[in-house]
């Protein structure tokens, strides 16, 4: 009898940071730059080196196996290396940008939105923009004494001022598995892409990566739960919460599709709208704020594409339409919770 | 109007500008051809732009380089055919200078698939990535940003290129240029920071606009050379760039060159320059102009004789006629090309 292969597991930065060096191997081309990614930079000679790794430590270890040429650590200067990342991409490399926080983006939304972008369609097609930017987001959402804790200006979300950008890929992995992938396909997407990792997946993330390099399609979402009664919508943490709360609606007899959609442009709108035909129900969770958000979106396709399809109102639950509180009392409350996604597939389903 | 030429950021005088002695007497005169060939090449071009905008032509916004052309051209006589340019909104002379034919230019000016950009860029976005233009680019600073990714490009592939950033005096305000101006000296990277002081930003003069009387002074900020060089002058812009490539090539970091030069016409063709200048600086400007400095100095004992030069003239003449033709006779783009080249590579837009 053959023995049983022992199934690796990895926690979320361990898989990008997997992804990272693996194609780092592949292709010399491939060039990682941003704060502190590596960290103590220049002090090798001190003995310091790889000093922090960025938020979620998926850089560490990259300086040492491909030094600082290819490991960038960079002066506090979004604007400026995000519009190098485009230079070196038109001009040969596939530069792969670490914004710390995604609430750092409008320290570098020109290059993002007006340059990296439209860059490919201003230019008639004529040239290439491989460039990948890393970004954290999110609010760990519980009462915790400590929630996040890190308040209006380095919690938010802000996916929607992304995939808002014709041009733009934008990714949200919600596991090792899938970060890992997405990691490799934005690297050898030829555009640019946006990843944006959330910094509370925890345990939640954690699962079975296989050692190899593989790719998670950008533009295909995931129907990770089956379900007859209603489809729930949601995207990185959020979708942890619709499995949390389609086990609960089981316990009622309600039984609940749950789709990942792992890419948030461009949408993989046929996915969502075959299985709302199915379940005639819609759900859509949102860690954003919901003015102008993927859950309005979201919905407003489904009611303009399969409104007949519907047997009742479809119901967004999104954060709330304020900045992000510090008390983790109340950054409990702003962020979507799994009560509150139950609560309105009951009110569906009357 | 007076230039405070040919003096470095710490006031040390450095030598006249004059012709400078490139490789031998024959190499020197192809050199002044391709230069005179690529300034007219310019000046006919803006001029025959500034003709359809005055008659009705739809070009949409644009910013004429007319009295710049010295700049674009010296700098671009320093350069190999492969070293990078990022340029700004006032980009047509940077692109002609870098090799780009004018009659798809016209073309993408007019709106054509035929055009540079399959006239999906405009006057603001003209290039042509094969010639090696990292785009012009409307948006103050960006483009300064991508000259350094470039240089840092060529420092991590080893092809000892070259990447140049233009940038206006206005641009010196923004701090992406500062941002980049700072890693590319602490890399050392293959890069040239171009700065055209044309005065104006606009209509904010730069003596309103900047701490300091020269933008080459800040240079001493970023630990890099920083050289003032009139920008009228053609031989000074080139001379001043072959010892800033020189310096890139060898590894030594970047350098910024400032070259004090004018913008004869508006900020764009709808701008009333009479409501913020003087006359008679307009005057002196155009008594300084680099094409008729440049045919007083071949008159002068240069290698090329006038005739030559008329006939550089009357050849540039003929290919803006074609350039014309070429651009009217090209189709529009398809309805479909509004959703092409959305997403790379030629993906669909999402809808």
């Amino acid at each position: 009898m053959k023995e049983p292969t022992a199934v690796r597991e990895l926690s979320f930065g361990p898989s990008i940071n997997e992804a990272l060096r693996q194609e780092m191997r592949r292709d010399p081309n491939v060039i990682v730059m941003g704060e502190d990614i590596a960290g103590a930079a220049g002090r090798a000679h001190l003995g310091f080196i790889d000093a922090w790794g960025g938020p979620m430590r998926a850089t560490r270890g990259l300086i040492t196996e491909f030094g600082p040429e290819r490991v960038i650590d960079t002066p506090i200067s979004e604007m400026g290396f995000v519009g190098a990342a485009v230079g070196a991409a038109m001009t040969g490399l596939r530069p792969v940008v670490e914004v710390m926080f995604v609430d750092l983006i409008g320290m570098c939304y020109d290059q993002i939105a007006n340059q990296a972008a439209k860059m490919h369609y201003m230019m008639g097609g004529h040239v290439k923009l491989p460039m990948v930017i890393r970004t954290a987001y999110g609010t760990r959402g519980d009462k915790r004494a400590y929630g996040g804790g890190a308040a209006a200006q380095h919690s938010q979300t802000l996916y929607s001022v992304l995939a808002h950008i014709p041009g733009l890929k934008v990714v949200v992995p919600s596991t090792a598995y899938n970060a890992k992938g997405l990691t490799i396909a934005a690297i050898r997407d030829d555009g640019p892409v946006v990843v944006l990792e959330h910094k509370f997946l925890g345990l939640q993330a954690k699962g079975h990566v296989p050692e190899e390099p593989y790719v998670v399609p950008i533009g295909k979402a995931d129907v990770v739960r089956q379900g007859t009664h209603v489809t729930l919508c949601a995207a990185g943490r959020m979708t942890h919460l619709c499995l949390d709360a389609a086990q609960v609606l089981a316990a009622e007899q309600i039984n609940a599709e749950v789709i990942d959609l792992l890419t948030l442009n461009p949408l993989d709108e046929e996915t969502i709208l075959q299985s709302v035909r199915r379940t005639h129900r819609l759900v859509v969770v949102d860690e954003d704020t919901p003015v102008c958000s993927m859950a309005r979106d979201i919905a407003a396709r489904v009611a303009e594409k399969a409104f007949d399809d519907l047997d009742a109102p479809i119901k967004t639950v999104t954060a709330a339409d304020t900045p992000v509180p510090f008390s983790a009392v109340l950054e409990a409350l702003y962020t979507p919770r799994v009560e509150q996604i139950i609560a309105a597939v009951r009110e569906q389903m009357g | 109007m007076s230039f405070e030429t040919n003096r470095n950021a710490t006031g040390a005088a450095s030598a006249d500008a004059e012709v400078p002695s490139a490789p031998d007497g024959e190499g020197l005169a192809r050199k002044c051809l391709w230069i005179y060939e690529r300034m007219s090449l310019i000046r006919q071009f803006e001029e025959r732009l500034k003709w359809l905008v005055e008659t009705g032509t739809p070009v949409g916004p644009v910013h004429f380089y007319i009295g710049q052309e010295a700049v674009a051209v010296g700098v671009c006589a320093a350069l190999e055919d492969s070293d990078w340019v990022a340029s700004t909104h006032r980009g047509h002379g940077h692109c002609i200078a870098k090799g780009v034919a004018v009659a798809p230019m016209m073309a993408e000016l007019f709106g054509k698939v035929t055009g540079t950009n399959r006239g999906k860029g405009g006057s603001m976005h003209i290039t042509d990535i094969s010639k090696n233009i990292l785009g012009v680019n409307p948006i103050n600073g960006a483009g300064v940003a991508h000259a350094v990714g470039a240089g840092l490009s060529a420092k991590v592939r080893k092809t000892k290129q070259v990447a140049v950033a233009f940038f206006g005096e206005g641009s010196a305000g923004v701090g992406t240029v500062h941002e980049c101006m700072n890693m590319a000296a602490i890399w050392k990277l293959p890069v040239l920071f171009v700065c055209e002081n044309n005065r104006y930003a606009q209509t904010t003069p730069i003596e309103y606009a900047c701490s300091v009387p020269n933008v080459a002074d800040r240079a001493a900020a970023y630990g890099m050379p920083g050289v003032i060089v009139d920008g009228q002058d053609v031989f000074a812009v080139w001379r001043a760039t072959e010892t800033a490539v020189q310096r890139a090539r060898a590894g030594a970091g970047p350098s910024l060159i400032e070259c004090k030069t004018y913008r004869y016409l508006g900020h764009h063709q709808s701008d009333d320059t009479t409501r913020y200048r003087l006359p008679e600086e307009e005057q002196a400007a155009r008594d300084r102009d680099c094409l008729k400095g440049f045919r007083a100095r071949m008159n002068a004992g240069g290698p090329l004789t006038m005739a030559q030069l008329d006939e550089i003239d009357e050849r540039n003449k003929r290919l803006m006629d074609e350039a014309v033709e070429f651009a009217k006779a090209g189709a529009v783009p398809e309805a479909s090309e509004l959703y092409t080249n959305v997403y790379v590579p030629d993906g669909k837009a999402s809808r």
